[in-house]
């Protein structure tokens, strides 16, 4: 019924946060009808984003869908066929080293410095910022203070993203980019990458991230942009993306023994048996459902111990969306 | 941190990864030490015809094998560096801070031409501790000059092959199948004298046995005709530097290959 609450603990006003949340006149990323081509291939069919300041922004499409290639173009690294980009009030494709400086970037694929110590690599782009971070804060920040003498191709997957996430913050950055963090964790260890993207919104910090996981997004972002063949096809917040907030509520039970479908009290909505004597009723105020059905197992003393009602997951609103042509809402 | 410091800053790093890097270290040092010390045992007392004169074989030998020392370090290992940078994304990393592209690109040279410097050192020593090559002052200092200047034309070069280069794996085998005839018909391995004439020009006009004939001058000023600085040979070395940076700004990339 009620959003699920999420792991991590998520104060939508950043208090940490300098500077009004006016939409629009702080924004991190202002994006009007983007376009990239190769050859041929339109990978991004004119796409309009806007980030505010001290937002985390999710960015959730399939592979292939133009996710990856729209953030190489707000990082700089391509240059866009058509539309208008703002990053941190400069264009990416022109802008310089002062830039750089204010972006954090961690990439999706990443390897180990070979042969450098976690610390004297993160000594060694500390070097490449004029008012860095001090290495141990950075290796606070993201939890491999313990690692800091340990050789960097010897980390674990998990904690070589962190090393990834400690050199994208070392310059002290206003904006991160954070491009699939999570890929690849177990269950542990992307709790404890959440913590630290978390930790990040309380510092004042920008955050873009991609990813292919709803839960991720679910928890940590303030809002969500899904896009899917090179186009946005929905956007809001983790409660109302997709007609989230709005959708139907499925109530679901089993029968118990001996009771047969025809045995249940006059119901609002109409009810779609199944095998082993699962129930469903889809309807868009579950209120009324609930009342009659309890009441009527009261009267009765049926415990029905499986009893649920559930508005779409955020994954389900994710799979309805970006299904292939034909299967879209 | 001014840009001369950032470069400091950056070959320090790259020079510690290249210490631990076992490797490159045996790659780059040990392999030209052990067959120097092969080639000159073997032809202990012996002498070699070389650009019209006969000299001791380690005063052939010594220059022969710092060339292909200074292209192991300038052109090999260097190429295959910056193809495993590239290919795991550390290319692209350090491109998304505000380091200038050419302090990175001067870190990794830096290191070439530093491990180039510290084994022909090795070798000379060699040659003048255990093997009688004749060793002046002015050789040493020239010699150490004509290293620079052909470490840094094989780094060009092989930041010019780094873009034919699709994967890490790939770069240590086709640096090798490039080079290894080159040394055969320059002279590195089999004496001048026994090489046939046209595969000598061929070898004239390829940047590796104009080094060896500089460097050689440099410690035998007869093998070319009495002066010590061997010009020609040495422009020869830079026009392929030259050539390689100019492939190499055009082609360089900092995003691995196969995500286009």
């Amino acid at each position: 019924m009620t959003e699920p609450p999420g792991p991590v603990a998520r104060p939508r006003q950043s208090a940490g946060a300098t500077g009004p949340a006016v939409a629009g006149s702080t924004d991190v990323v202002t994006v009007r009808g983007l376009r990239m081509s190769y050859g041929h291939y339109e990978a991004v069919r004119g796409i309009d984003l806007d980030v505010g300041h001290g937002e985390i922004f999710a960015f959730l499409g399939p592979n292939g869908a133009g996710k990856t290639t729209t953030v190489e173009i707000l990082e700089g690294f391509r240059t866009r066929t058509g539309g208008e980009v703002r990053v941190l009030g400069e264009d990416p494709a022109k802008a310089g080293p002062d830039w750089r400086t204010r972006v954090g970037v961690v990439l999706q694929e990443s390897a180990p410095e070979a042969w450098l110590t976690v610390r004297e690599c993160l000594s060694m782009y500390a070097g490449y910022y004029p008012n860095p971070l001090p290495v141990g804060r950075a290796l606070e920040l993201v939890g491999l203070t313990d690692k800091a003498g340990g050789r960097c191709d010897r980390l674990s997957g998990g904690q070589l993203r962190r090393l990834d996430m400690a050199l994208a913050l070392i310059g002290d950055p206003e904006l991160v980019f954070l491009d699939e963090p999570t890929t690849g964790f177990d269950p542990a260890a992307r709790h404890t990458a959440w913590e630290v993207i978390a930790g990040l919104r309380e510092l004042g910090k920008t955050i873009f991230l991609t990813t292919h996981y709803m839960d991720e997004a679910e928890a940590l972002a303030d809002q969500i942009m899904i896009i899917a063949a090179g186009k946005i096809v929905a956007s809001g917040t983790p409660a109302t993306i997709g007609g989230r907030a709005t959708a139907a509520t499925t109530v679901r039970f089993t029968l118990p023994d001996g009771v047969t479908a025809g045995d249940l009290p006059g119901l609002p909505a109409p009810v779609t048996a199944g095998r082993g004597g699962t129930v469903e009723i889809l309807h868009d105020e579950p209120v009324p459902v609930l009342h009659s059905l309890t009441t009527w197992a009261l009267q009765h003393g049926y415990p029905l111990g499986d009893l649920t009602a559930h508005r779409p997951t955020l994954e389900e609103i994710y799979l309805g969306l970006t299904e292939e042509p034909g299967g879209a809402k | 941190m001014s840009m001369a410091s950032l470069v400091g800053h950056q070959a320090r790093y790259d020079l510690r990864a290249f210490r631990r890097n076992t490797r490159a270290r045996i790659f780059t040092l040990a392999v030209p030490v052990v067959l120097l010390l092969i080639l000159v045992s073997l032809f202990r007392n012996g002498t070699v015809k070389a650009g019209g004169v006969t000299v001791k074989i380690a005063a052939y030998y010594v220059p022969h094998i710092a060339a292909m020392a200074i292209v192991g370090a300038g052109l090999i290992n260097l190429l295959i560096t910056v193809v495993a940078k590239r290919e795991s994304g550390s290319l692209k990393r350090r491109r998304a801070t505000p380091v200038p592209a050419w302090v990175l690109i001067a870190g990794d040279a830096s290191t070439s031409v530093v491990s180039s410097v510290l084994i022909v050192v090795v070798l000379v020593a060699i040659g003048s501790l255990g093997f009688g090559l004749d060793v002046t002052g002015a050789a040493v200092g020239l010699a150490a000059v004509e290293t620079v200047i052909g470490a840094a034309a094989f780094c060009c070069l092989a930041y010019a092959l780094s873009g034919l280069v699709a994967t890490a794996e790939s770069a240590g085998p086709m640096a090798q199948l490039s080079t290894l005839p080159v040394y055969f018909i320059s002279g590195i391995y089999i004496p001048d004298n026994v090489l046939p004439h046209w595969l000598l020009d061929i070898a004239n006009i390829l940047p590796v046995r104009p080094l060896a004939v500089a460097l050689q001058a440099a410690f035998v000023p007869a093998t070319n005709g009495g002066q010590r600085f061997a010009v020609v040979p040495l422009l020869v070395v830079v026009a392929w530097g030259v050539a390689g940076l100019i492939v190499a700004v055009r082609t360089f990339s900092w995003v691995p290959k196969r995500s286009g």
